[in-house]
């Protein structure tokens, strides 16, 4: 998946220009983006973009610690009148994908699964379903 | 070989002691704000030990500390388990002072409230990382269940190995519906129960003592 962003200079998705004042900015993440990442590493590069008021979107999504992690981080980082948290969602998994132990212990477990991430306060989910996120995105 | 048919005996009651008395399971009580979980650990602490574990409201975030009401012990057809209940405050991926203020707050509160709050949610998912061992998921059953924060909680806890009781509190409500909330978890069992007026309370300590013991 290609890597969309208004930035300028080598393309770090929280770097140059925040684009127009009547837009809003999204960052797609590549998974290999993502990949060389530490846990917090890619925790500060989403929660960056998204109190900056931009849209994250995952390609490959967090891992259940990374998203434990993510959570913790944000309520550390509320602040009233400046960040209320995050809107996060992903396609809800099906029970029939769940893996099995040898493959959890194989660090064979798929945690890839498309994310948007975006600040509490200017998303909205409109739909969700296994195949469909719609959301309701405004301006800060 | 007398020496050493004793020094035998000693290691294995050593071993044996060791493993007899084992430290009460710590079962953290999860799941959003108002699905009623300290109305649940205040029911079951009451039922089992006759103290109450916090103050219940219909205010949301009105845990915002982790509580622990410690060796309840839990006896059903034979089994028994002893836990450390821990009432958990409600987990979001948001809070907003103005929510509070909806409840006839003054400002100064709500913004007290949510910074607590956010404080809670942050100690809530570090014990479910670090410190319980195993899960009851209360979810209100006359909302949606199909949220994102049960959605990423339910994999945490999966993630974790650990072993989840799920439940649907608040069946004694009208719009109650049970089967919504077992079809977005099929792959647990969903026990229904009022907390509130101790509805099938009986299953959900067969419950416990089934999982947990």
């Amino acid at each position: 998946m290609p890597e969309v962003t208004s930035g300028d200079g080598d393309g770090g998705p929280n770097e140059g220009e925040d684009g127009p004042d009547d837009g809003v900015r999204v960052d797609m993440i590549s998974g290999a983006r993502m990949e060389g990442l530490t846990s917090m590493e890619k925790i500060r590069l989403i929660l960056d973009g998204v109190r900056e008021g931009n849209i994250v979107i995952l390609e490959e999504g967090l891992t259940p610690d990374e998203e434990s992690k993510l959570i913790e981080v944000t309520m550390t980082e509320i602040s009233p009148d400046e960040f209320n948290g995050i809107e996060i969602e992903t396609y809800p998994k099906s029970s029939s994908s769940n893996p099995g132990l040898f493959d959890r212990l194989m660090g064979k477990e798929d945690t890839q699964k498309l994310t948007v991430i975006g600040p509490a306060n200017q998303i909205e989910t409109l739909h969700k379903d296994e195949n469909l996120i719609s959301t309701l995105v405004s301006r800060k | 070989m007398g020496l050493l048919t004793s020094l035998k005996d000693s290691i294995t009651r050593v071993t044996d002691g060791l493993f007899a008395s084992e430290e009460p399971k710590r079962i953290g009580i999860y799941g959003p704000p108002n699905a009623g979980k300290t109305t649940l650990a205040n029911r079951i602490a009451r039922d089992w030990t006759g103290d109450a574990v916090g103050p219940e409201s219909h205010i949301p975030h009105e845990t915002r500390r982790a509580r622990r009401k410690e060796g309840v012990t839990i006896e059903r057809d034979g089994k028994e388990v002893t836990i450390d209940i821990v009432d958990t405050p409600g987990v979001a991926t948001k809070v907003d002072y103005e929510e509070f203020l909806e409840h006839d707050m003054e400002k100064e509160d709500a913004v007290r409230r949510s910074r607590e709050a956010t404080e809670g949610v942050a100690e809530a998912m570090h014990w479910l990382r670090e410190d319980v061992d195993g899960v009851i998921y209360v979810l209100d059953s006359t909302d949606d269940p199909f949220t994102q924060v049960n959605t990423m909680l339910i994999g945490i806890i999966e993630s974790q190995e650990l072993p989840v009781l799920i439940l649907a509190n608040k069946i004694d409500k009208e719009e109650s519906d049970i089967q919504r909330i077992a079809n977005a978890f099929p792959q647990h069992e969903t026990i229904p129960l009022s907390a509130l007026e101790g509805q099938n309370m009986d299953e959900v300590y067969e419950k416990i003592a089934e999982y947990f013991s």
